[in-house]
């Protein structure tokens, strides 16, 4: 048995987010290769080679997988794939796009989200927005996997000396190319890796306000999060969305400041540790999953808790 | 050019759905249905490229049991220019649901597709990614923007960093994410033509699919109970909290 581990990456690091991947792989039982598919990655490959637990790294170096074009990489995948019992990546948005293709290609269900490996067939994920949890089981000789990453604790970054092994198959199916791109850069800790998130919601009125969260955040090494109205709105960028649609987090420690408490939002967060919730509504259902709740206007409260940290 | 739209029918998004105390499946019994969000807004960018003269038809297409036209009629009060349901028994998974459209597809010649990213009741996010490998169409995925260039189209996609920008060439695939446009509300009038507009029926025979199941349920239960919690007075006994109970700040 073997499974092959897609990594996570920009060309440059190899993204947490992988580790959490090969946790959910060892569970299979089976040896984890990781493939790295990207342009001048060979840095990312050779990170990839000192994850504590994998046999091997196969790095495919082209320009064709540069920006991680699914119609490109999903041939690669789907090829090296058909060596291997299992293919699982973390269901990141590059993740998401990519491996329904693969599945599709391997003529395979994929089991998207993963929480849990029950058996080498058999798997648990969330569905109707984590509202219920299902146990499924895969009746495909090949099993095409997505993790949600925050419900496997990440394998060690190091300790490992894989071999790095080039893969010279070009799959470019010439039917896309890459444009352009808008990254958000902030010295603050990712989203989906922080310990520490504070998320800011309607409440917060407008972008501005959500210079208090930062500042908050800046004491506590936090990452600063949003629920769907507030980027809506247009107070904060999408790539802050916490949620069903949005990311999913599941910090030490979750504030939310002046989010309701939908199903929708509550569905990205609930599994953090502990969660504090600020909202002026005593009714809000945000209060019913708060460890700690305080009924205040947050415009009074966040800038008290600015101060006494 | 013609777009298809692909509607799924799922519970409301208000509703919140519980297992049944046997554990063998969710409880949908008297429970609002609807079309998924994120396909309302399919069809909604669908409608908008037509009334701005880039599209000449729009085709919306639902999977599933008979009661599945009422998302078609919704698609057609939205706008849409006729319906097509492919009738099957139940529920279908992904795989299949990409193979029946890919089906459709093959009768119809859309140049684009527009897919929901996601379905609110499976939360998959899979189906236009497959229908993108079985047709081998480029895909723009969790779409914010659209725009029709030619012979390709170029959408900015909604990752995990920020936003990405794609061309595709033409025919190709677009997945919808929430904020690609806020979909309009069907007038009475337009509910009431859309009882009239066409509406075809096939069977995945038809278009030479065999449905299958690749994942079997073998049980659905509540998720983990948070512990109840407590009301705090003032910021100040929320830090020691924090700091003394839950440790958790410093
Ligand atoms: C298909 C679909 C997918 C969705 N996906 C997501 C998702 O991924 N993530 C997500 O978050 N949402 C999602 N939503 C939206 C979700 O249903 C809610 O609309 C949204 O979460 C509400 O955001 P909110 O709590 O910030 O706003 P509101 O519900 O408007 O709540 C604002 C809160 O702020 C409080 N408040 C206002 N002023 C103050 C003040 N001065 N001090 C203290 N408190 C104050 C109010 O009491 C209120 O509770 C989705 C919806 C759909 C249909
Ligand atoms: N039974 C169905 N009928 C029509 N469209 C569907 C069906 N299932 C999925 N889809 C389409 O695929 C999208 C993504 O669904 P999923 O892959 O199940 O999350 C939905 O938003 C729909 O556009």
């Amino acid at each position: 048995m073997s499974t092959l581990v897609l990594a996570e990456h920009d060309n440059a690091t190899l993204k947490p987010a992988t580790l959490n991947a090969v946790a959910a792989a060892q569970a299979l039982g089976a040896d984890v290769d990781i493939l790295v598919a990207g342009e001048g990655c060979g840095a990312v490959a050779d990170a990839a080679a000192s994850v504590a637990g994998v046999g091997k790294v196969l790095c495919a170096d082209n320009a064709a997988y540069g920006h991680q074009l699914a119609e490109n990489v999903s041939l690669l995948v789907a090829d090296l794939g058909a060596g291997y019992d299992n293919v699982v990546a973390p269901a990141t948005t590059s993740g998401k796009n990519i491996m329904p293709r693969v599945a599709a290609l391997l003529d395979v269900g994929q089991i998207s989200d993963i929480i849990s490996v029950e058996s080498a067939d058999t798997f648990k994920r969330p569905i109707y927005a984590g509202n219920v949890i299902a146990t499924v089981q895969s009746s495909d000789a090949k099993k095409v996997i997505t993790v949600r990453t925050t419900a496997f604790d990440a394998v060690a970054a190091e300790g490992g000396s894989a071999s790095v092994e080039a893969v010279d198959a070009v799959h470019d199916a010439g039917i896309s190319s890459f444009v352009g791109e808008e990254m958000a850069v902030s010295d603050r800790p990712e989203l989906t890796s922080a310990s520490i998130v504070i998320s800011g919601g309607r409440g917060m009125q407008n972008g501005e306000n959500f210079a208090m969260l930062e500042s908050v955040a800046d004491k506590l090494g936090a990452a600063v999060g949003a629920s769907r109205a507030a980027v809506d709105a247009g107070f904060v960028p999408n790539d802050m969305q916490v949620g069903q649609t949005g990311k999913i987090v599941a910090p030490d420690l979750y504030i939310a400041v002046g989010i309701s408490g939908a199903i929708q939002h509550l569905a990205g967060m609930k599994d953090s540790k502990v969660i504090v919730a600020i909202n002026k509504d005593e009714d809000a259902p945000i209060f019913q999953v708060a460890d700690y709740g305080l009924v205040a206007d947050l415009f009074n409260a966040v800038p008290e808790l600015d101060s006494s940290l | 050019m013609k777009v298809l739209v692909a509607v799924k029918r799922v519970v409301d998004y208000n509703v919140k759905v519980r297992a049944k105390a046997d554990g063998s499946d969710v409880d949908l019994n008297n429970v609002k249905m609807a079309i998924n969000p994120f396909c309302e807004i399919a069809v909604e960018e669908a409608v908008r490229l037509k009334e701005a003269g880039t599209a000449t038809e729009v085709v919306a297409v639902s999977i599933g049991d008979k009661a599945c036209q009422e998302q078609i009629r919704t698609a057609l009060a939205l706008g849409a220019d006729r319906g097509i349901q492919v009738e099957t028994e139940g529920a279908v998974e992904p795989l299949v649901v990409a193979k029946l459209l890919k089906g459709v597809i093959e009768k119809e010649q859309p140049q684009l597709v527009i897919l929901g990213k996601q379905s609110i009741d499976g939360d998959n996010n899979q189906t236009g990614q497959m229908l993108g490998a079985l047709t081998n169409m480029a895909q723009g995925t969790f779409a914010s923007e659209v725009a029709i260039d030619g012979d390709k189209v170029n959408v900015t996609r909604e990752v995990d960093g920020g936003l990405q920008t794609v061309s595709l060439n033409l025919p190709a695939i677009v997945t919808t994410d929430l904020r690609l446009n806020e979909p309009r509300y069907a007038s009475l009038p337009n509910i009431m033509k859309a009882k009239k507009k066409p509406l075809d029926v096939h069977t995945p025979a038809d278009l030479g699919v065999e449905p299958k199941a690749h994942l079997t349920t073998l049980k659905v239960e509540p998720p983990a109970e948070r512990q109840a919690g407590i009301m705090v007075e003032s910021v100040e006994q929320l830090v020691d909290k924090l700091k003394n109970e839950a440790k958790v700040i410093s």
